[in-house]
């Protein structure tokens, strides 16, 4: 059996961007529950903190393929 | 990578960077590809339809004025007024010709004959993020003038003066490398691990049918799975078109924006 240890490195390296991206939303949805109207506001604030999370799981691909 | 051969049959290759690089459709015509290709296509899609849902405007609108009208106020109303506020409408154009753009892009990586999408490609999300990066910092240094807007940058205000020693290296990196270097790669490593995903599935179904008769009643659900991914994927194209164009207003509304 052969291949390459990044990709599991990866895969340790996406839990943290993983939970991120579940508590950023978690927060959003409780956030509009609790304040329907409050949706436009919330909406583009919980993309951009998705949009930070997402990129350490980014970077972490971009090392997996490039090491 | 585990070594998947069957009795009797060949060895399983599985998908990798490989399946990606396709060849020029006329040999020696190196940009004649088929990524290049489906460029021209999504915009010539695009112009007629738009073109077309445009041309007969009317007060009671046909489906096709009605469908076109639909994805212009979705992103004039639901991403560059709600965010942009009122000098939206300067913004409207590039924002609009931005996320129809990827999306028929990323929507053509599902269209049954063509399953491929440029986005697919490094250098093409790269290209789209370089004109948010241009247009980002443009918009920042007119609106504020350059030494007031790199300040901004460089000094947020309202933060106690030693903690300008972390946060200045990190906020100079966010505006002038990792915003842009994301932004590319958010939409292309999307594109690319979906393609890998449907390849896994697909090509894995049909190695198994080459092998004993347990293995074939097995790649059916690969099929199936395959097939359930497809409209995955759909979902994922569209939310990565509407990310791209939302970061993207979310980058020049904060270089409007005189206070950070």
């Amino acid at each position: 059996m052969t291949g390459s240890l990044n990709v599991i490195g990866y895969g340790i390296a996406a839990i943290g961007p993983a939970i991120a991206t579940g508590m950023i939303f978690a927060a959003y949805i409780s956030g509009v529950a609790r304040q329907p109207e409050s949706r436009s506001v919330l909406q583009p604030i919980a993309f951009l903190g998705f949009a930070m999370a997402e990129a350490l799981a980014l970077f972490g691909l971009v090392l997996a393929f490039v090491l | 990578m585990i070594n998947l051969k069957l009795e009797g049959g060949e060895e399983f290759t599985p998908p990798g960077v490989k399946d990606f690089n396709l060849p020029p459709i006329v040999e020696g015509l190196d940009f004649l590809t088929k990524v290049n290709l489906l460029v021209f296509l999504a915009v010539l899609i695009i112009s007629v339809f738009f073109i077309a849902a445009s041309r007969k405007a009317s007060v009671v609108p046909s489906k096709l004025q009605f469908s076109g009208e639909l994805v212009y106020s979705f992103v004039r109303d639901g991403l560059a007024r709600d965010i942009l506020g009122p000098e939206f409408m300067r913004f409207v154009p590039y924002l609009f010709s931005l996320f129809t753009f990827v999306l028929v892009n990323n929507v053509f990586a599902i269209v049954p004959g063509l399953q491929f999408s440029s986005m697919m490609h490094v250098g093409f999300p790269y290209a789209l993020a370089i004109c948010t990066y241009v247009v980002y910092h443009f918009v920042g240094i007119k609106k504020q003038g350059l030494g007031h807007y790199l300040k901004g940058i460089a000094f947020m205000p309202g933060v106690p003066k030693p903690i300008y020693i972390l946060l200045t290296p990190i906020e100079i990196a966010t505006f002038f490398v990792v915003r842009p270097f994301t932004l590319g790669l958010r939409l292309f490593a999307n594109m690319f691990a979906g393609h890998l995903l449907l390849l896994v599935f697909i090509l894995g179904g049909e190695h198994l049918l080459a092998g004993s008769i347990g293995l074939q009643l097995v790649s059916p659900f690969a099929f199936i799975m395959g097939i359930a991914l497809t409209f995955f994927e759909f979902m994922v194209q569209c939310l990565q078109a509407y990310i791209f164009t939302l970061l993207t207003a979310l980058y020049i509304a904060g270089s409007l924006a005189d206070e950070h």
